[in-house]
């Protein structure tokens, strides 16, 4: 086996060549947005320079050509989820429409009383919707413990669900500490009382195909700006039969059958869920995403990921120095859970930290990473969170390393 | 330059907890967040006729938004309310538009390097904007 190339594949990424004040870049917020290939931006080009038009409903070639285009990009996204037809791939903005979609279709047949699960590692995205239905229909809103290592509590998850539970809406790898939820648990306690799982998989879709039907869940969904595709694209998968039953969200061209003023009848899916002009480009700039992470060596790329990260948390016990001021909030180890790492420094705010590594040409993301209930159950204010992608290397870890050394000498 | 942020002195404000707690006999009191961060700060006053007799802040924030509530607390104290609104103006508009502090408190002169950083810009008005709740 030969090593995997870093450099090589960081030459994809033309916007990882730059300098701010002559010190180069390093790009360690991929939790928050990755950057893109060229095998992208080339694809969006292309498609925009040579078969831009509107789909579905041209009959000139272009037209053709652009619907082919499309389809054919979630033909890939079902590819990549292991889905069962491209039906199930349902285009919309980003992971935080796709769950607001399920909540104003799914949720809106929830009657009060019943429940929705979330967990205390959930983004905004993934809470907000469930409030706002909670608000609409009197539904409650219940909330799964997590473990002192940023996971989820499996014993109170298995407590917390009841018969009243009609979906559980739960993080897959949480943006804040990278740990990956133990799907199977979720599932299994979900199933016996028979209530559905929803997946956030925005943090967890960067880091290679997913078998949802393996997963056993009935709703997936992610974003495409955290893939290495374009802003404004994300995806919904959920089951077919559940699909077929809900309700259109939005109302507009391209998810009808018929309208009259009297009466209209709605497209079949996933064409329902998608009213109005589409993001066309984007959704080709995704499939393009897609099939670049499924060309890299999921194996080479996991143990580049894995030594950086660990490298990471050692570089963090070595400023610590001892001191203990350093706290990492989510698992110290390395197994089960992604290149994220969070921590809090006692005395020193995440903004001034992520102020000073910028200094350095370390981007980094402080604050509460919409997810202040996480931060209220830490009983910290925000964390600085560095997040990798396969493109990272040494260099930036310690480029990171050695300016948070640097930053908290000036902070504390 | 980011470190320029950080000058010594606006550190030391940072530190300086001569102003930092609760009042607990109060005539007003009000909390302000940054929902960017998640910042809080909780003014507290005592009245006299149209001024500020006593101050107190209680900040949960980065070294820019503490050294803001130790310069408006200390400066508060004997001022009127006029002159709090001149200052919290006085910030806005150096940090908005490059402007000078003109009569205003010359000690918030500390924040000039913060009005190029545009999304820091809240963490400095976050004490004022506590402050002009708890008045109003």
């Amino acid at each position: 086996m030969t090593a995997f190339d870093v450099e090589r594949l960081r030459a994809e990424f033309p916007i990882l060549g730059r300098s701010f004040d002559g010190i180069p870049l390093h790009y360690l917020d991929n939790a928050a947005t990755s950057q893109t290939p060229l095998a992208v931006l080339d694809a969006v080009r292309r498609h925009e320079t040579e078969n831009r038009a509107n789909v579905l409903r041209g009959i000139h070639r272009l037209a053709e050509a652009a619907t082919a285009a499309y389809e054919n990009a979630r033909q890939t996204v079902a590819r990549y989820l292991n889905a069962r037809s491209p039906a199930e791939i349902i285009f919309c903005s980003g992971t935080t429409a796709a769950i607001n979609l399920v909540a104003r279709t799914l949720g809106e047949r929830f009657v009060a009383g019943e429940e929705v699960a979330v967990s205390h590692l959930e983004h905004h995205s993934n809470i907000l919707p469930w409030q706002l239905l909670r608000d609409r229909r009197g539904v409650a809103v219940t909330v799964i413990d997590v473990t002192p290592d940023g996971r989820i509590d499996v014993a109170h998850l298995e407590r917390i669900l009841t018969k009243r539970t009609r979906l559980v809406a739960i993080t897959h790898v949480s943006n804040v500490t990278g740990a990956v939820t133990d799907m199977a648990a979720v599932v299994v306690a979900a199933r016996r009382v028979g209530a559905l799982v929803l997946v956030d998989g925005a943090q967890r879709a960067p880091h290679g195909p997913i078998d949802v039907q393996a997963l056993d869940v009935d709703f997936y969904a992610f974003s495409g700006h955290k893939v290495y595709g374009p802003n404004g694209i994300g995806v919904l998968w959920g089951r077919r039969a559940l699909l077929d039953a809900m309700p259109p969200f939005l109302g507009g061209g391209e998810m009808i059958k018929t309208v009259t003023f009297e009466r209209s009848t709605y497209a079949d899916v996933p064409h329902r869920f998608e009213a109005g002009t589409p993001p066309i480009a984007q959704a080709v700039g995704l499939g393009a995403a897609l099939d670049w992470v499924i060309k890299l060596d999921s194996a080479m790329v996991e143990s580049h990921l894995t030594g950086l990260t660990e490298r990471i948390l050692v570089g963090l016990q070595d400023v610590d120095r001892g001191r203990n001021i350093i706290r990492v909030i989510g698992p110290t180890g390395l197994q089960a859970r992604m290149p994220v790492v969070s921590f809090s420094v006692a005395g020193a705010h995440p903004h001034d930290i992520c102020q000073l590594l910028d200094r350095y040409g370390c981007a980094l993301r402080g604050g509460h990473h919409c997810a202040q209930p996480l931060m209220d159950r830490f009983d910290v204010a925000g964390t600085t969170r560095a997040s990798l992608a396969p493109y990272n290397n040494r260099e930036d870890v310690d480029a990171f390393i050695a300016g948070l050394d640097k930053a908290l000498k000036k902070l504390l | 330059m980011s470190e320029d942020l950080y000058p010594d002195a606006l550190l030391a404000l940072a530190r300086d907890t001569s102003h930092a707690g609760r009042l607990e006999a109060h005539d007003a009191s009000a909390t302000a967040d940054n929902p960017l961060c998640g910042d809080r700060v909780t003014i507290d006053v005592t009245l006299k006729g149209n001024g500020i007799a006593e101050v107190r802040h209680h900040t949960r924030g980065c070294v820019l938004c503490r050294a803001a509530a130790s310069i408006l607390a200390a400066k508060a104290e004997g001022s009127s309310r006029a002159a709090i609104a001149v200052a919290e103006a006085a910030v806005r508009a150096m940090l908005e538009k490059g402007d000078d502090l003109h009569g205003a408190w010359q000690e918030l002169i500390v924040f000039n390097q913060v009005a190029p950083h545009k999304s820091r810009h809240g963490c400095v008005l976050l004490p004022f904007r506590a402050m002009s709740e708890a008045l109003s």
